[in-house]
């Protein structure tokens, strides 16, 4: 069995997943995206039975896995995944279409039907750009003036995919969300991730600690993985007065600061999803 | 023993991985392993618009 790793740069999840693979004796070649070139005509990546997808790059990600997969190549995630996960829009489209609770969200395409958008769903809402991961360039937009003046900024200074206005209902969440890790049909663990800031990610310093995996869990985090196309995901919920709701959906999942707290080997348990993909 | 591009300073790195990314401990610049044999660093690339998980 051979597994290749499309790689930005060897994070400390990069050298675990190594490590594991080590262990196992697995043989498995690192792919750097800045480096390869995928000739469309010809299939120069031969030998593989499956490829896990480790890029830093969204746009990088989604590209090789298209070319990938139509290749006929297995890859950890799938395509369909990555643009499902990778773009808000299209995640939460999927998560409505599946009947998960989600917060409510709406889209606009200039700055008065986004005023109108925000408007008609109250204040405060949180504006995020489609694209984009860690937290950046989320608002909580509190009041009138500042919606006004962050469109237009979003308008003027941004490229113009930053004026598709991805506008969500702000969700009074308890100083924390969750964060739960489904790998094929089952959520292996799940973190609480606390902080005093309204933006909880552990990239932004948000601290973790363990959040037991209750039906409840389970049963939303593997509904949510499966709406984006499944595979290896990491799913975002928030805790609402009307229950759980996802939020997002993340395909190249971090979990450096999971391990500890959940005393779930992830590492371990995403190469024995490898090795069944490649056997399957 | 490596060498920091920035402020100099040694750094040791146990099994240097090409394409690792590790911190300075003296001036905290984030560094690239470039090169296993000998240890060799290069500035790590800035953060871009679509990184993430």
């Amino acid at each position: 069995m051979k597994i290749g790793v499309l790689v930005s740069r060897i994070r400390v999840e990069e050298k675990l997943l190594f490590e594991e693979m080590d262990r196992r004796g697995i043989d498995y070649d690192l792919i750097d995206d800045r480096q390869v070139i995928f000739d469309l005509h010809k299939r120069p990546l031969n030998g593989y039975d499956v490829i896990l997808e480790r890029c830093i790059n969204h746009s990088r990600a989604l590209y090789a896995l298209k070319v990938l997969g139509d290749w006929g190549i297995k890859c950890v995630n799938r395509y369909e995944v990555a643009d499902n996960c990778g773009n808000k829009l299209l995640t939460t489209v999927a998560l409505i279409r599946d009947n998960i609770p989600c917060p409510r969200t709406k889209l606009a395409f200039t700055q008065e039907s986004a005023i109108e958008a925000i408007e008609s769903m109250g204040y405060p809402v949180v504006l995020k750009p489609a694209v984009g991961s860690w937290g950046r360039l989320l608002s909580k937009v509190n009041d009138r003036e500042a919606a006004e003046a962050l469109l237009e900024h979003k308008e003027v200074l941004g490229s113009y995919h930053h004026s598709i206005f991805y506008i969500q209902e702000y969700i009074n969440k308890p100083q924390r969300d969750i964060r739960s890790f489904v790998v094929g049909d089952e959520t292996i663990c799940a973190i609480y991730r606390y902080a005093e800031h309204w933006i909880t990610n552990t990239a932004r310093g948000g601290r973790a600690e363990n959040c037991p995996v209750t039906p409840e869990i389970n049963d939303l985090s593997v509904r949510a993985a499966k709406a984006v196309g499944g595979g290896i995901v990491a799913v975002d919920l928030l805790e609402s007065d009307r229950g759980l709701l996802v939020n997002e959906v993340n395909y190249t999942m971090e979990f450096r600061n999971s391990i500890a707290p959940t005393g779930v080997n992830i590492p371990a348990r995403v190469v024995d999803y490898l090795i069944q993909e490649a056997e399957r | 023993m490596a060498v920091c591009p920035e402020c100099e300073a040694e750094i040791d790195i146990k099994e240097p991985i090409k394409g690792e990314i590790v911190q300075c401990p003296d001036c905290g610049v984030e560094l690239e392993v470039t090169n296993t044999n000998p240890v060799e660093l290069a500035p790590a690339p800035e953060e871009e618009e679509d990184w993430g998980e």
